[in-house]
Formats: C-alpha cells, sequence, structure tokens
C-alpha cells in the first residue's frame, strides 16, 4: 500500500462496528468475532429483535454453515415441506399443493419469529466475545477525508462517538446510513411494498390438522390474485409452532395506482371465505408490518466505500421469485462473505473501497449472490398486471367448465379452456409473452 | 375469527412510548401542494396518519410500527420521519 490507510493512523475504540442487530447484523458480528476481532454490536432496540419482524420464512443451509447445530439450538419454528401456490380468485381457489419428502431431510427452509430467533443470535456473538450495546440509536456516520477520498471512520450516537477500521451498516431496508453516504438513492415505488402481517394463536394440534402436518413439519402458503384486491403482490400464511403468520405484501406504486388502503387489503385477506377458515378460533398475539424492497439486482448498487459496507435488507438484498421469497437468507450470505472482505481488509490494513472489494467478490461468487443475477429480470415480470388477476380466473373458469356438471352437455376440456380464454380479457399474445417471458425471468 | 379494528390490533403490541419526542414531522405545506397526503394515509398500516377536515396531515407517532412506508410515499421533503430514540417505540415479542 503506497498511501497509509486514514483510519489505521487514528485511534479506534474497536476493530468493526455492526449496526443493526438483525441476521445480517448478527452473522457479520459473529464472523468477525470469531476471527479474533474486536467488535460492537449495536441496536436501536431494547433487545436485539425486537424491531425485527420478517415474514417468516428462512432458508437455512446458509445458516447452517454458520451454526452447525442451528436446527437443534435455535429457537425455530417448524420445517416447511408443504409448500401451498394459490391462486385465489373471490369465488374460486386453485392451487398447486406441493408436499416433498426430500424437504424434509436435509431440512431446507424453517419458519421463524424474529423477535425469538435474534437474541438466539445475539446471545452467540456474545458468547463468541462481541460487545452488545442495546437501546442505543445510531444518528449519523463519523466520516474524515482520507487518501481515496471521503471516509467512513465511526458512528455519532447522541453524544457519543464510536471509532473503528470498519462499519457494518445492517440497519435494514430504510438503512439511514446507506442513504446518508450516498449508497442508496431514493428508490421508485415499484421496488417497494409493504408487508402487514399479524401473528394468530392457535393450539399446535389445531394446526397440524388443519394444515395436514404432523411433528415439526410446516407449511408455507403463497397467494395471489383476489387475497389483495388484485393488488401487485401476494398473501402468505405461514405455519410456526403453535401459531400462525399470515398477511399480506403490498407493491407500493400499485396500491396507490389502484387506490387502496393497505389495512383494508389486509382485512380482505385474512377474512376471505378460503383463508378465514384456517384461523377461526385463533387469536391475534401480535400485529405488525415492513417496508419489502422488490426490486431485486436492480436495487442493489455499491456495498462497500471506504470504511464500510452495507449488508442484508440495508443494502436491497432480497429476492423475489414469485414462488420464494427471500430475505434472511440473503442477509445470511451477504454477512458471511462481508466478514471475510473485511478480514481480508483488516489483515492487510487496507479498509478502503479497494482494500473491502473482497466482500462483493465474495458475496456475488456464493449461490446466493449468483441467484441475485439470474433473477434480475424476475421483478419485472411480477408487475405484469395480469398476474395477480386475470390468469387466476381463467384457471378457476376452466376447473369450474369441468366439474360443474349441469344440465348441459360435456365438451372437451379444449374447448371448455378456450371458451373461458375468449371471455377473459386475455389475449394469445399475453399468454405468449408472458409465458416466454416468466420462463426467462423465473 | 372476528376481523379487528386498527386500534384493535395495534393494542395486541407492547410499545415503549417517548413521551418527550416525537419521531415524526409533517411539512404540511408540501404535502398540501405535492397531495401525497392520501398516499400516507392509504399505505400506513399503523393508519398514524389522518386527513383532517381543513386538509393537514395529523399523526399519532405513538402507534408507529417503524416500518417506512410513509417515508417512501410521501413527497421529498414532505415528511421528516427517522427512528425513535434508542429503546423507545415497537417493541416486538414475536417478530
Amino acid at each position: 500500500m503506497t498511501q497509509q490507510d486514514a483510519s489505521e493512523e487514528t485511534e479506534v475504540d474497536f476493530d468493526v462496528i455492526v449496526v443493526g442487530a438483525g441476521i445480517a447484523g448478527c452473522v457479520a458480528a459473529y464472523q468477525l468475532a470469531r476471527q479474533g476481532r474486536s467488535v460492537v454490536l449495536i441496536e436501536r432496540g431494547e433487545a436485539p429483535g425486537s424491531k425485527n419482524l420478517s415474514g417468516g420464512v428462512l432458508y437455512c443451509r446458509g445458516m447452517q454453515e454458520v451454526f452447525p447445530d442451528f436446527l437443534d439450538e435455535a429457537p425455530v419454528e417448524r420445517r416447511i415441506t408443504r409448500n401451498y401456490i394459490n391462486f385465489l380468485n373471490a369465488q374460486s381457489s386453485v392451487g398447486i399443493d406441493y408436499k416433498d419428502a426430500r424437504l424434509v431431510e436435509p431440512v431446507n427452509a424453517v419458519t421463524v419469529l424474529r423477535a425469538k430467533l435474534d437474541p438466539w443470535l445475539a446471545e452467540k456473538c456474545e458468547e463468541a466475545g462481541v460487545f452488545i450495546m442495546p437501546s442505543v440509536r445510531v444518528d449519523r456516520v463519523l466520516t474524515q477525508d482520507g487518501a481515496t477520498g471521503r471516509r467512513v471512520v465511526g458512528v455519532r450516537a447522541g453524544e457519543d462517538e464510536l471509532r473503528a477500521h470498519v462499519v457494518v451498516a445492517a440497519d435494514g431496508v430504510n438503512s439511514f446510513i446507506a442513504q446518508e453516504v450516498g449508497l442508496r438513492a431514493r428508490q421508485p415505488l415499484n421496488h417497494l411494498a409493504t408487508g402487514v402481517k399479524c401473528v394468530v394463536n392457535l393450539p399446535r394440534e389445531t394446526i397440524e390438522a388443519r394444515f395436514n402436518l404432523t411433528g415439526q413439519e410446516g407449511a408455507a402458503f403463497a397467494v395471489v390474485g383476489d387475497c389483495t384486491e388484485s393488488v401487485g403482490g401476494g398473501g402468505f400464511m405461514y405455519t410456526n409452532t403453535d401459531s400462525i403468520s399470515v398477511g399480506v405484501v403490498l407493491r407500493l406504486d400499485d396500491l396507490i395506482a389502484k387506490d387502496k388502503v393497505a389495512t383494508e387489503v389486509f382485512d380482505h385477506f385474512l377474512s376471505h371465505p378460503f383463508i378465514a377458515p384456517y384461523l377461526e378460533g385463533g387469536e391475534v398475539v401480535e400485529y405488525g408490518c415492513h417496508l419489502v424492497a422488490e426490486g431485486g439486482m436492480a436495487m442493489v448498487g455499491e456495498i462497500a466505500m471506504d470504511g464500510l459496507v452495507i449488508v442484508g435488507d440495508a443494502a436491497g438484498l432480497t429476492l423475489n421469485t414469485g414462488l420464494t421469497v427471500r430475505g434472511m437468507d440473503l442477509a445470511v450470505a451477504s454477512a458471511v462473505a462481508a466478514a471475510v472482505g473485511i478480514g481480508s481488509a483488516l489483515d492487510h490494513k487496507d479498509t478502503s473501497k479497494v482494500g473491502l472489494a473482497g466482500y462483493g467478490e465474495a458475496f456475488f461468487a456464493s449461490s446466493a449472490g449468483q441467484d441475485m443475477k439470474t433473477y434480475a429480470r424476475a421483478p419485472g415480470f411480477l408487475e405484469v398486471e395480469r398476474m395477480y388477476k386475470d390468469y387466476g380466473e381463467l384457471i378457476g373458469n376452466v376447473l369450474y367448465g369441468v366439474f360443474n356438471l349441469d344440465d348441459k352437455p360435456r365438451e372437451h376440456l379444449l374447448k371448455v379452456a378456450l371458451k373461458a380464454f375468449k371471455r377473459s380479457p386475455l389475449k394469445i399474445r399475453h399468454l405468449i409473452s408472458d409465458g416466454f417471458a416468466g420462463g426467462r425471468a423465473l | 375469527m372476528k376481523s379487528l379494528s386498527v386500534p384493535e390490533l395495534l393494542a395486541k403490541n407492547r410499545f415503549e412510548l417517548d413521551e418527550e419526542e416525537s419521531h415524526i414531522e409533517v411539512n404540511q405545506e408540501l404535502v398540501k401542494a405535492t397531495g401525497c397526503g392520501r398516499a400516507m394515509v392509504a399505505c400506513c398500516p399503523a393508519h398514524v396518519y389522518t386527513q383532517e377536515a381543513d386538509g393537514t396531515i395529523s399523526v399519532e407517532y405513538a402507534a408507529c410500527l417503524e416500518c417506512g412506508t410513509c417515508l417512501a410515499v410521501a413527497a421529498p421533503g414532505a415528511l421528516k420521519w427517522h427512528y425513535p430514540r434508542g429503546g423507545f417505540g415497537i417493541q416486538f415479542r414475536e417478530g
């Protein structure tokens, strides 16, 4: 290194400051502490997890690489063995019920409740030597002019300043840090959705009977169509051990364009005649919401600058492929990659953007990072209006023609389908273009 | 399951209310000029915002679930919204 890195000369309080004790923050802090770095993890909630909310499904292989005993030790809810994909119309429901013994072992996905999971992660961090500061809100980052421009040298919280070689912004989808340093521009509304969710308590036997599960098995329902009153997005229902996480995710541009009220759509979904029976007799124990980054790869910009990296939701790392909705596994992958990049930067005493480049390289080389690129076209495809109304109704009408044995003679399936298709606003060119785009995007 | 109103849903949560400081500030002129109040009212899952008869937007910051949706739909500069001070605001028990 020709020019001495600015942060290496000044006194630091820690090697690394991690802002935000969610999944990305905790995993990054844990990995860095295990490298022997001094790490502080700052969390604005009373305790880790108290500000954190997710829909509920964690694809857990990456987490198991970090914590080999994750499935046995961590407070996870159920192991997803049943995925139900549902076109829900006002009067009809058509679904694909996918259950697979191969999803039982090895476990692929689990449901989690973050206020329970994240304290466990933070405990692991503490055991590894991370210093945790709860109830502290970081107000801004400290910067100074360095050899290669403005560099981040620490954070300010109220009157207190803390300095480190590297700051990890794991401060969630609203990342004020990423915005402050200019790594995240204001996002267009078609890149953002609001997730509205409640947790409904039910006895575990009731859940197992209603969702056709035994033991630790769990179900994940992904629903599109009338459930959101045709607003782009969808509904979800995930089984926990003795509760159900249920709610909707609504793309903000479409919610506004259709002049709908988010809470009314949420209520419409929960009281839909095909959803309500699952929740009958349950008691709402919590209500929450979360902004969801839906832009996929298009939202991910620079993820490092001199003295700073951003990870997880803060970096825009979420992926909606229509069938799987991912965020937490990407948070894990980015945190693991960040720890690799930061470790190498600290070893080489170069925590500039160039020195930290190992993070981006490691992330985009990981399977999660490659998936971000593979599915780069998915968000555009999922903005196609027809997904949320017309296709579900078409399939429902074809099946109605097949199963409704009224007094008229039957017609061959192809004829029934063509008739339903003619009545639908869909055109042949839609089927072709959507089929082609879907094949390429998903 | 009986359908619950937003206040009834919020009553299920635990909040640590910051009585001294609101974390939300509305620029009424800008909201009026840009017409973004309607979207703020419609999109907020906690019904923090209400449009009053005179067209101004009133704020019930104590109900805020801290998702940031309002900031995303508000016109730039129309809303000052940051997180509550450390330890205050929503404290999820389920998440």
